[in-house]
């Protein structure tokens, strides 16, 4: 996108060149993340579903309690827990899920689909490089994703808290033992840093494959993304009997052994929350990961430049 | 300098020649109609022309090449290809929001102009559209980009005739001006007589005519021939004949006019029939070498 290679020899071209400056990088990758919301707008409708769902589960939930502590008015410990470990957990993961089965179905149909309904041609008739295209389609799931699926568990979590808050002072219990076991307000950066590190930049080798099959493939992209990683799985497992690489997928998805060991030290203790950013950094299977997505995105954008409709 | 300068501008799918070394040179201001039968590499030269297609030779288009530096040329191109692309879930308001976040010589007051003057609301989505409506849409995007070259491939297919002649009019009056180039291609040989300033007809991925309009009004001409004169008409070398109610209509290609004129009623042949005259003698001349 640079201004610099726009020098023409032609001097009558070169004036009106810069009476309309080109329009900076920035804001075509703002205007192309915009426009992918407007047309997927699964990506916030997704988790927003999930978490009106669980926020719909857990007030039963604080029904079905309040009736139990009318019966018996102190608390034990299972219900205890039930106020305020499990569900916050429970809704954490459900959520992340979610954000995971959006990433993955955004990212597989994000190039074929402007192929099939051959708006490529449009798009292509438009100022805006195959560069800044495929960053601003990256950057769905690797960025906005993640901070979208943040925001809401945040939110999800502060309204259990205030559900089940408004239960218990409305049947005449502390609520201070529930707000100092909660904890969630600590754990709020936590969540940040593992929805930012491990669902963006640990997956996104994931989500950048998948956005490079969309380029590529002419017909069922999402079964030309699973052939090679089950070839390859398929022949280790037959020709070593071993099961590296199925390993490796695996803990992509899942987040792999570092960031859930990162997420078990934050719970434990504060000290460990402020070193786990660092350990999860200096990881080189970070950045060998963070390499495949860049070579990955190189290749789509490359593809792009190709690519018609189909 | 030209809008569009190609030399030997070729393009191969496997075995099949697209384009076989086009020469093409279209000045500033100039409104050209590209025309050749199905296959004939007219989709192939304009995806060349704007950046979607790698191809072999020289191609400059307003002084850049295409395939490299698509993105800074669609600042001052417009396209607008050969059926309704614009996406379909997409709502009015939305792409005129998009355009004039990404383009910077987009007026969208200009666009809304337009569109007041149709019945296209801002909070329709393109899939509710109809056809002719999508195509009014496109037209007010592409006239409120201030190009310098506007390329459109088959911009009024399946449309009615009432919208096609209500396109090229709004093209002519509120937006072609000298400084502006236009690209033409279409199967409706008929609606742009009267719009084009420059012809070139294409087959088989190579030019077989290139000219002016007030070129091809000097150099070819057609007249009507009672039956009695048909000799002495043939003498004269036509390039076409073809039989009609009360005669023949004979058409040449360079021949003295007052000779002619004593043969019938002189008049310049419509760009269809011209076409026709022009692709089959070149079929019949390939036909002639091949033997």
């Amino acid at each position: 996108m640079s201004s610099q290679s726009n020098a023409m020899p032609e001097t009558t071209f070169q004036s009106r060149e810069i009476a309309a400056a080109a329009i900076p990088a920035a804001r075509l990758l703002y205007w192309s993340v915009r426009r992918e919301l407007w047309e997927n707008r699964a990506i916030y409708v997704a988790p927003i579903a999930v978490a009106c769902v669980l926020l719909f589960g857990f007030s039963i939930s604080i029904l079905h309690l309040l009736m139990e502590i009318h019966a018996a008015p102190l608390l034990d410990l299972t219900q205890q827990r039930e106020l305020s470990g499990q569900p916050y957990e429970f809704a954490e993961n459900l959520i992340m899920g979610t954000l995971i089965v959006v990433g993955v179905f955004y990212s597989i149909d994000a190039f074929h689909g402007e192929r099939r309904d051959r708006s490529i041609l449009f798009w292509k008739s438009l100022p805006v490089s195959d560069l800044i295209t495929v960053l601003s389609k990256a950057a769905v799931p690797i960025v906005v994703l993640p901070l979208l699926a943040f925001a809401i568990t945040v939110l999800t979590q502060w309204m259990m808290l205030m559900i089940s808050s408004a239960a218990l002072l409305g049947s005449g219990q502390n609520v201070a033992m529930l707000w100092s076991r909660v904890g969630i307000f600590h754990r709020w950066p936590m969540l940040l840093f593992h929805f930012l590190c491990i669902h963006g930049l640990w997956q996104s080798p994931i989500y950048a494959w998948l956005l490079l099959v969309s380029v590529w493939a002419r017909r069922l992209p999402i079964l030309w993304a699973a052939v090679p990683p089950l070839t390859i799985g398929i022949v280790e497992k037959v020709a070593f009997n071993t099961s590296y690489f199925a390993s490796m997928i695996g803990n992509r998805f899942t987040g792999g052994s570092e960031g859930m060991e990162i997420m078990e030290h934050g719970r434990a203790t504060d000290p460990m929350m402020l070193f786990a950013p660092l350990h999860f950094l200096i990881n080189p299977g970070l950045w060998i990961g963070l390499a495949f997505t860049a070579a990955f995105l190189a290749a789509a954008v490359r593809l792009r430049r190709h690519r018609g409709p189909i | 300098m030209a809008c569009i300068e190609a030399h030997g501008l070729r393009k191969e799918f496997g075995n099949t020649i697209a384009l076989d070394g086009i020469e093409m040179r279209v000045e500033e201001g100039r409104i050209l109609g590209l025309i050749g039968p199905n296959g004939a590499g007219k989709t192939t030269a304009l995806n060349a022309i704007l950046g979607l297609l790698p191809y072999q030779g020289e191609l400059r288009v307003l002084g850049r090449d295409p395939w490299t530096q698509r993105d800074q040329l669609m600042r001052d191109v417009s396209f607008i290809a050969d059926v309704a692309v614009l996406p379909r879930w997409i709502k009015v308001r939305q792409v005129l929001e998009y355009v004039a976040g990404v383009h910077p010589r987009f007026d969208r007051a200009k666009a809304e102009g337009f569109l007041a003057k149709t019945t296209i609301g801002s909070t329709r989505r393109v899939r509710d559209l109809s056809k002719g409506m999508v195509a009014q849409l496109h037209l007010a995007l592409v006239m409120a980009i201030d190009a310098r070259l506007l390329v459109l491939d088959e911009p009024t297919l399946g449309l009615d005739i009432l919208f096609r002649k209500q396109f090229y009019d709004s093209l002519l009056n509120d937006y072609y001006d000298r400084s502006r180039t236009i690209l033409v291609t279409t199967h409706q040989v008929e609606e742009i007589q009267h719009v084009v300033t420059d012809l070139m007809f294409i087959d088989r991925g190579r030019v077989v005519l290139s000219s002016s309009m007030e070129e091809i009004e000097s150099r070819f001409l057609e007249v009507m021939v009672h039956p009695d004169k048909l000799d002495a008409a043939r003498a004269l070398k036509p390039i076409d004949q073809r039989q009609v109610i009360g005669g023949s209509i004979l058409m040449f290609d360079r021949v003295d006019r007052q000779r002619v004129a004593a043969l019938g009623d002189v008049r310049t042949p419509s760009i269809a029939d011209l076409f026709v005259a022009v692709i089959a003698s070149e079929v019949k001349q390939a036909q002639g070498v091949s033997r």
